[in-house]
This record gives structure tokens, sequence and C-alpha cells, in this order.
């Protein structure tokens, strides 16, 4: 298990520039939202937050349709199938090892966008602090996706439009928490909680489906 | 024991002949009640009063509750299909959810589309980012993602089973669905017919709106039906070609 996720992390590492794709993809996401709501800094600072937030999103989509689909056609997901070890475990190795390669750049990458967004220190810890916990339950969603789209030799745009309803409440519920992290009023903790909680969820629910899913996708 | 005579019977219907028989015999009665139900509903609900305040306009509700209703009630009748894809390999509960996926999106479309009709006069705008608003239009782009993932795989029992997977782990969504409207205080108007302590809206529009309840679920039930039928054929017809085609390679 450790040399499945040191292997898979190499591998985002080295091939290709996998994960630095994601990070930049991020960047020109971010980057391009004040070109069409305008330079506007106060505008900027206050929709921060929710801009950092979609941009991960949109980049946390960008690599899945590779996290089983290279597996596929050099043939070593037939041997992962085979093996002993309870696929659920494995599926949520390859997981761990995606997130470390493809969620844990955006997350690093995110103070820095924050300061574009002219951002004050709170809210961009908060969101850091939420994309921290809020991007494994999108790899592990992602996860299901990647797995029921295997079998198809364009899955990649398809796994997007599966994936991006059922990510909807991480979303909803990581930029009310940045939010309520800079308002007084509204309290971060409910909300943080409850991102938590659904990163929990889908860290069962998301292996379990994705396990299902390479099984009943092999010929 | 009726325990297990009823599996048998359920899995006697696992052959499509049998179905297929079925349907015919059954599908002009559903079709006939269908008929007769909307005609009283839709009398019903077109002579009772106005509401006081909205007039007219309440009558929207009519034909936006069932919908509503059935959007989330297909959903769930094509998770208890994946259930049987996946644990049964129930051979038509393949075809039943494949069948139902693109009716679900049907009766979301409706539900929104008179919500917004309804929310124009209402609420002065056509829509609003309000919790159950987003969350079943979130269902709706479910409803497609699932039919463009069944289109895009030739193999129609692979299909079948990855689809069922994406069913169940969306299927998380319908219970927020049903009371994101208790959770979130927003905009749209909380649970009145359906809830703990009885119904809170008046009798004269409880009577129309049930029979057009009933009416739309049986709408539904003979689409389905309808819908798995055409499947069946359209893979006996799929089958006897590559049959044919086959026979013609042998013989050149």
């Amino acid at each position: 298990m450790t040399s499945l996720l040191l292997r898979d992390l190499k591998l985002s590492v080295r091939a290709g520039g996998g994960a630095l794709i994601g990070v930049l993809f991020f960047m020109t996401v971010v980057a391009v939202i004040p070109f069409g709501v305008g330079p506007d800094l106060n505008l900027l600072s206050r929709i921060g937050p929710a801009i950092v937030w979609i941009g991960a999103l949109l980049s946390a989509l960008l690599g899945l349709d590779r996290l089983f689909q290279t597996e596929r056609e050099d043939g070593s997901l037939d041997l992962l199938l085979m093996q002993e070890h309870p696929l659920v475990l494995t599926v949520l190795v390859k997981c761990l090892a995606h997130w470390l390669g493809n969620g844990l750049p955006l997350v690093i990458a995110s103070p820095l966008l924050g300061l574009f967004m002219n951002m004050d220190e709170v809210a961009i810890g908060a969101t850091m602090l939420t994309l921290l916990v809020g991007t494994p339950a999108l790899t592990f969603i992602g996860a299901v996706g990647a797995a029921v789209a295997v079998a198809l030799p364009r899955g990649g745009l398809l796994v997007s439009i599966l994936v991006l309803p059922l990510a909807v409440p991480v979303l909803i519920f990581g930029v009310s928490a940045s939010y309520a992290a800079v308002e007084d009023p509204a309290p971060f903790m409910p909300p943080f909680l409850i991102l938590v909680a659904i990163t929990m969820f889908f860290a069962v629910l998301g292996p379990l489906g994705a396990a299902l899913a390479l099984r009943n996708a092999g010929d | 024991m009726t325990d297990s005579l009823a599996i048998s019977k359920f899995t006697e219907l696992a052959n499509p002949t049998r179905f297929l028989a079925l349907a015919a015999r059954i599908l002009p009665w559903m079709a006939a009640a269908t008929a007769i139900l909307f005609a009283i509903g839709l009398y019903l609900s077109f002579t009772t009063e106005g509401d006081y305040q909205q007039g007219a306009t309440v009558r929207i509700m009519y034909v936006h509750v069932p919908a509503a209703w059935l959007s989330m009630m297909c959903y769930t009748v094509m998770a208890v299909s994946a259930i049987g894809t996946l644990v049964w390999r129930h051979p038509l509960a393949d075809v039943s959810h494949k069948a139902a996926a693109p009716l679900g999106a049907a009766f979301t479309l409706i539900a929104l589309a008179t919500g917004s009709l309804w929310g124009r006069p209402m609420w002065g705008t056509w829509w609003v980012w309000d919790a159950r608003l987003t969350s079943v239009f979130v269902l709706f782009l479910m409803y497609l993602g699932l039919i463009a993932l069944n289109r895009a795989m030739d193999d129609p029992s692979r299909a079948a089973r990855v689809s069922a997977v994406l069913i169940l782990v969306g299927f998380v969504n319908i219970p927020i669905i049903k009371f994101s409207v208790d959770w979130w205080n927003t905009l749209h108007q909380p649970a009145s017919v359906i809830r703990m302590g009885g119904p809170t809206i008046d009798r004269e529009f409880l009577w129309p709106l049930l029979v057009m309840a009933i009416a739309f679920t049986m709408l539904f039930f003979t689409l389905h039906v309808m819908a798995m039928r055409n499947e069946i054929w359209r893979r006996r017809v799929a089958a006897q070609r590559r049959m044919a085609a086959r026979l013609a390679g042998r013989e050149a």
C-alpha cells in the first residue's frame, strides 16, 4: 500500500507536470475573474473566497479522469483488481495519492491567490483551512466519477459533468465557512464542521462506489 | 413462505417475454386510469375557486407540486432499480433505471418551468438561488449526466451496472432536496401537505392536488412501463441485427 502511494505520487509529480498543470490552471481561472468582473478591489475582496473555491473545484476536476485511466491503458488496473488487498483500500490509497499530488498544491497556492484578490489575513487563512479539509471530498467524489467513466475513450468531460452536481454541497459549505470567518454575525464552526462531516462521509462512500464501479467496468 | 413466493414471482418477471406479456395486458388499463384521473383532476383544478390572494395563478400548483414530487420519486425508483441491478443482477432492473432517467429529467424540467412561471408574478423574479430551487436544478443536471453516461457506453449491461453505482451515490441529494426547505429558511415555502401534524393546506385546494398527484403518478408508471417495453424491443432488434450480420459475414 505504501509503495502504491509512493508510486502514484511520483507519477503525478513527474509525468508531464500533472500536478503543476492543476496549479497553473487554478491560477489562470482565478486570474481571469478580475477581467470579467472588473478590477474593483473591494468587490474582489468580497467575492474572493468564492472565486478561490470555484477555481480549486474546477482544477480538482482537471486531473480526475487520469485517476484510473492510465492504469487501464497499461493493464495495471487488472493487476490492482486481482490482488488480495481489498479493492476499497487500494482505491482509498490512490485517492490519497491523487489528493497529495493534485489537491494539496492547490491548498498551498491558495494564499497567494488570496493576496491577488485583496483578501485580508483572516479570510485567506479561513479559505486555506476550508480548502484543506474540503478538497479531499472533491477527490473522493471524483473517484466515483473517474471509475464510472474509466472504460470510455473520452471520459474526461463526462467525469466533470457527473461529478460537479455532487460537489455542490462541498462548495456551499466551504464558501460559507470562509465567509463566516470574515463576517462577524455568522459563526465559523457550524459550516466548517459540516464540511468536515461531508469529507468524512465521502471518504467512506467514494472509495466504496469507485471500487464497485471498477469491478463492474472490467470486462 | 409467502416471502419466497413473492421472490419467485419477482424472478419470473426477469424473463423479458413474461414482462412484455404482462405489460401488454396491463398497459391499456393503466393508460385508461391515467386519462380518467387527469380528466377528474383537471376538471377539479379548473372549477375550484382561485386563492383570495393569488387568484388563478394558484392553479399552477396543481401541475407544479405533482411534477416536483415525481422528480424525486422517479429518482427513488431508479435507486431501487440500481440496487436490483447490483445485488440481484435482475435484467429488468437495468432496463428500469435506464428508462426512468429521461422521464425523471422531463418531470424535473416541468417542475422547474412551472415554478419559474409561478415565481414571476408571486416573487417578482423568474429565478432565485434558493435552497430548494438550486437542489432541484442540481437534480436535473444529475438526470442529464446519467442519460449521457448511459448513452456513452455500447454494452448495455455494463452501462447499467456502472450507472447504477452513480445513481446510488447521487441518491444522497434526495433527502437534501426534501428537507432543504426545513433546514434552510429561504424563499421557497416549507412543506405543507406531507408533514408532521397533517396538511396545512386548505381542503379546497387539497383535493384537486391529491387527484392530480395520483394522476401524475399513474402517468409516470404508464410511461415507465412503455419505455421499458420499448427498451426491451430495442435490445432485441439490436441482437437480431448482430445475428444477421454474423450470418451474412459467414456466407460471404
